[in-house]
């Protein structure tokens, strides 16, 4: 009689974590660091609106931060390029190093910072100049007069802004003239320009209608390749298209900083499921 | 998920879909119960009674889909309300499947009572009744433990279901016997194969359901795992 041999079922552990198919980016931690927050605390003269905040945005990712009105996210977003500075009586604690350097060093130049860390804010604000000196701006304000070079930057940023197409043959009208969505994408140019290291967006489409918020996310897709990324929303539904990593902020505290995929289908915080879910906290 | 939505019609739409769930599950219950009473009995006004109950499963299974993709494209669903939408989706064509087994029992009924089956042949129904009752009382447990997304009750499932599958083979031992005994009873020995068989299925689709609840309650996929393993999820 022969002997009847069963091949045995190969036993497998249950992921509990999500599986490494349903994530597009590698964890945090083997990411390179381009902006390192560490115990971050921030005072509006008496009152403090962020309390002890630590996380490190990785290069080349898109990074968002959500949460309710008021949660600090936005105040957290003009730390990185001291936009705060501009505000009486804030008093930031702690340090945010971009590149090695603690921005809140003595010896940092501010106006430096911020052609390191460009922003784009809500509302689109070209400077009522035509498109091309728009762009071209911030290279005249650091001296630049070749023609030549100036041309090449405008069109490589325009590009890179996906606005080129649209504005080739207009290069001299006014910013103003374009459409609210083309406006910001002129802005984001501008941004680019000067080659930032690190690219703020404070809800850079709360202002825009559905086609032109799609067209500067998909732009939000190419410009990861080159720039590190940081946007606030409030938009859910765009944390979870544009960005690789979310950071969840809740009265001024970070309640949850994760993969976006694990954030949306699995947070690991009550707070978050209710707060991404839409349920009273 | 005992906390509201803000939006309370969300809370409305969910609740009402889960009703709808639990609705169709209590029919195929029914359906099923009814399919064993029609068999034991041989009584072929039950059976098409059955099989009328079919279309109602049927159409309940595409207006809760329907409702589904409703809700998915309205509300973009997040998190535990994601997964309970999923959960939904396969409770509905796990549950419709049930329906399906019921028919085909009740089909089976009507075929015996064609060919002149009567309870003087002294088929071995109850076993057959014992297994169904086995299955049905998984169907039940687990349409409770979906209801209060309880994954405690849901393991419970997933721990019997093996007890179904032992009377299954328990009772295709007895089929064989009676068939090799009495040759005349080869033909309904066989149709009521497939009738043991049909249950068997009715408890995997139990199982199913249960183990949807448990991706509901902990975010962790628990299909194709072994009972151990999903045990250390659940607790």
């Amino acid at each position: 009689m022969s002997t009847m041999t069963v091949a045995a079922t190969p036993r497998v552990t249950i992921e509990t974590e999500l599986p490494a198919s349903a994530r597009d980016v590698q964890p945090l931690k083997d990411l390179e660091v381009a902006v390192s927050v560490q115990g971050v605390n921030l005072f509006y003269g008496q009152n403090q609106a962020l309390y002890d905040i630590t996380l490190n945005i990785p290069r080349s990712h898109v990074v968002a931060f959500i949460g309710p009105s008021g949660c600090g996210k936005s105040t957290l977003l003009r730390c990185f390029n001291r936009m705060n500075d501009l505000i009486d009586n804030c008093r930031v604690e702690g340090s945010i190093t971009i590149d090695g350097q603690n921005i809140y060093d003595r010896s940092v130049n501010v106006a430096q910072l911020r052609r390191r860390v460009g922003m784009v804010f809500q509302k689109p604000n070209p400077f009522p100049k035509s498109i091309y000196e728009n762009v071209a701006y911030g290279l005249r304000l650091l001296g630049v007069r070749n023609r030549t070079q100036l041309d090449e930057v405008v069109e490589r940023s325009l590009k890179q802004a996906a606005l080129w197409e649209e504005v080739k043959d207009r290069l001299d009208a006014s910013g103003l003239s374009l459409s609210g969505g083309q406006q910001q994408r002129l802005v984001i140019a501008r941004a680019i320009a000067l080659e930032p290291e690190v690219l703020l967006l404070d809800e850079p489409c709360s202002a825009l209608d559905p086609i032109s918020t799609a067209k500067v996310e998909e732009l939000l897709h190419e410009l990861k390749h080159k720039y590190t990324i940081v946007i606030v929303t409030h938009n859910m539904q765009q944390a979870a298209r544009v960005s690789d990593f979310t950071a969840y902020m809740y009265l001024g505290k970070l309640i949850e900083y994760s993969p976006t995929r694990d954030l949306f289908m699995k947070p690991a915080r009550r707070e978050t499921e209710d707060y991404i879910t839409g349920r009273f906290g | 998920m005992s906390e509201k939505h803000i939006s309370s019609q969300f809370d409305a739409e969910l609740s009402g879909i889960c009703a709808r769930v639990l609705e169709m599950g209590g029919l195929v219950e029914s359906q099923t119960v009814r399919a064993m009473y029609a068999l034991t009995h041989y009584s072929g006004e039950t059976a098409t009674q059955v099989l009328e109950q079919e279309v109602r499963v049927n159409s309940m299974e595409v207006e809760i889909d329907l409702d589904l993709q409703r809700t998915i494209a309205m509300r973009q669903p997040a998190a535990s309300d994601l997964r309970l939408l999923i959960a939904v989706s396969k409770a509905t064509a796990n549950l419709e499947r049930v329906g399906d087994e019921a028919a085909r029992i009740a089909r089976t009924v009507q075929r015996l009572i064609n060919v002149g089956v009567s309870s003087r042949m002294r088929l071995p129904l109850g076993d057959l009744q014992f297994e169904a009752d086995l299955a049905t009382a998984q169907l039940r447990k687990s349409l409770d433990a979906f209801a209060r997304l309880d994954a405690e009750s849901a393991l419970e499932v997933l721990k019997k279901d093996e007890a179904i599958d032992r009377e299954f083979e328990g009772l295709l031992r007895k089929l064989i016997t009676y068939m090799m005994e009495d040759p005349r009873t080869i033909s309904s020995s066989i149709d009521l194969v497939f009738v043991a068989k049909a249950i068997e299925r009715i408890g995997d689709h139990a199982k199913n359901l249960a183990e949807a609840t448990i991706y509901v309650v902990k975010g962790t996929d628990v299909r194709h795992h072994s009972v151990e393993d999903v045990e250390n999820v659940v607790r």
